[in-house]
């Protein structure tokens, strides 16, 4: 059906766009395993000899092991909050009918859309006035205004999918809402679930200004700890991309598990 | 009855929910409320004081903040329309038959730009737009262009970065509306024209708009949200020729210490937001 010269182009445009998106990453890569002395060669060298002299140095000798653990634990406590709030107040709004209901999720809409800052200024003020300021719990609640939004979004949507048959049965036998909720519904929405965590945990995992304003040293997440060499002037180049690369996998690896659920997630469901 | 439950019940649901985005994302806000009414120096904390409405006068006659916000919406301006050709290029070169396996292989690429952390995407900007070691000076041809230094090339650099994250994600939105279309639709049309623009504008169009509102309605919240990549990437600089809304208020709040003033900014942000919010709402219902 296509011609020759149309297949070509096709051919030749794909490989393009999988060049770009991905050439970044191999120059972070690459960079990370540069010597200083190399990775300040103009113009840069692409070829030399790898070293992991910079993994090394960062995640022993300069803390970012410790922050990485931080990020980990804060995401990892800010997603199982989220789903342990969220996911009853999911089955609510897809399985209740009661008053507010629509007010109730422009609230959620909005909360996706208001930028951060607005919140980091009360936020900084009140922790420093409660003694919060560099603690986990502080950004493991904070974490919630995006993350609770989201699992809602996400798991309303997947138990709507579910028969209401299913639950009508388990009503006759005279289960409770919440034993229908924990023991139907909960198995089969599952894969919603999933989804909405592994996007709490992304979106935790990748957050700075937050991180940057409201933590010091002791609960310090890893993008505030890489921007932190950003400091002073001859840059550890290499250093900053054995950190960024550590950051990075992580959540690579979780976005394309959630590959195909993406797009969904990143616009609330609007799009299917 | 579908639905008819005790209200105790659905409080025992959804008050968990409720009453923990309460109380992180609505008592701050008041609190800020509070603030954006006092004179509230974080260098001069004895002397906090009720002022009214004199840091909302301020911040509306102050000149930097509304260039802040001009530029903030200039980059909008720019950024998605940019996303916006370059997605629909990229959907429809997914959508057509054949070549499976490289179109899964682009269409897991793509993924990749969108879930990077923004604070890596201002690190490699450092380190690829460096003038004198940098790769992109080098890929054109041994040109010596001073990226970050230059109050122009900064902000096209900040386009490049937010164009190279956010195309794929308008790809991705397009190309699921694109395979929307009814497949003996697109055929029927194929029979009678050649032209891609006709089956594009008449065929495949109502079919992305809804994708098209939404990602209108993502990129603009974004955009005024966009506060990561570009402080690790410029810090708002040179000057301020990148100093987007958010990046001017944590200047105003934590470098200047003037929270009382960085939280009527922010007030007055939080009210354009809802305002924007509300419009995209009323015209997404009006279109799906």
């Amino acid at each position: 059906m296509t011609s020759p010269r149309s297949f070509w182009s096709q051919i030749a445009l794909l490989a393009l766009i999988i060049l770009v998106c991905v050439f970044p990453f191999y120059w972070m890569v690459t960079t990370s395993l540069k010597t200083q002395i190399v990775a300040l060669e103009a113009p840069p060298v692409w070829v030399f000899e790898p070293t992991l002299d910079n993994y090394r140095e960062a995640l022993f000798e300069d803390d970012v092991l410790r922050t990485l653990i931080n990020s980990i634990v804060i995401a990892i406590c800010t997603t199982a909050l989220a789903l342990l709030l969220g996911v009853p107040a999911a089955f609510a709004l897809a399985r209740f009918e009661f008053r507010g209901k629509k007010d109730l999720w422009f609230w959620f809409i909005t909360n996706r859309m208001v930028s951060p800052i607005v919140l980091a200024l009360p936020f900084f003020l009140i922790a420093r006035n409660l003694g919060l300021l560099d603690k986990h719990i502080t950004l493991i609640l904070i974490y919630l205004t995006f993350n609770l939004p989201i699992v809602i979004w996400i798991v309303t949507d997947q138990f709507r999918g579910i028969p209401y048959d299913l639950d009508e049965a388990a009503r006759l036998e005279g289960a409770s809402q919440f034993t229908i909720m924990r023991k139907i519904c909960l198995p089969l929405a599952m894969p919603g679930v999933a989804v909405s965590a592994i996007f709490s945990f992304i979106f935790s995992w990748n957050e700075l200004m937050f991180g940057l304003i409201l933590t010091r040293n002791e609960a310090k997440t890893a993008p505030a700890m890489a921007v932190s060499f950003m400091e002073g002037y001859n840059l550890p180049y290499g250093k900053i991309m054995a950190t960024s690369t550590l950051i990075v996998i992580p959540v690579l690896i979780f976005a394309l598990i959630a590959s195909k659920q993406l797009v969904r997630g990143l616009t609330m469901g609007a799009v299917k | 009855m579908r639905g008819q439950v005790p209200r105790r019940t659905i409080f025992a649901f959804i008050g968990p929910a409720v009453l923990g985005l309460a109380m992180v994302g609505i008592a701050p806000l008041l609190y800020a409320v509070w603030t954006s009414l006092h004179f509230y120096n974080l260098t001069k904390l004895k002397r906090v004081e009720f002022i009214g409405a004199d840091n909302y006068l301020t911040v509306l006659t102050d000149e930097v903040f509304w260039q802040a916000m001009g530029r903030t919406f200039f980059l909008l301006g720019t950024a998605l329309p940019l996303q916006i050709a370059l997605g629909l290029g990229i959907a429809l070169v997914l959508h057509q038959p054949g070549l499976t396996l490289v179109k899964t292989l682009a269409r897991l690429s793509l993924v990749l730009p969108m879930a990077t952390t923004y604070a890596v995407v201002g690190l490699l900007g450092q380190v690829m737009f460096n003038q004198k070691f940098g790769v992109v000076n080098q890929l054109l041809g041994g040109v010596d262009v001073n990226w970050i230094g230059d109050p122009n090339n900064a902000f096209a650099m900040i386009i490049f970065w937010d164009v190279w994250q956010w195309t794929p994600f308008v790809a991705l939105v397009l190309l699921a509306g694109l395979t929307m279309v009814p497949g003996e639709v697109e055929e029927a049309a194929r029979l009678e024209t050649k032209s891609t623009w006709t089956i594009l504008r008449y065929v495949q169009l109502p079919f992305l708009l809804p994708g098209l509102v939404a990602v209108l309605i993502l990129r603009t919240a974004d955009t005024l949200k966009l506060f990561d990549m570009v402080f690790t990437l410029t810090r708002g600089g040179p000057g301020s020729s990148t100093e987007f809304i958010s990046l001017m208020i944590q200047r105003v709040g934590f470098r200047g210490f003037d929270q009382g003033l960085a939280s009527a900014q922010a007030i007055i942000l939080l009210i354009i937001t809802i305002v924007l919010a509300q419009i995209y709402i009323r015209v997404f219902h009006k279109e799906v």
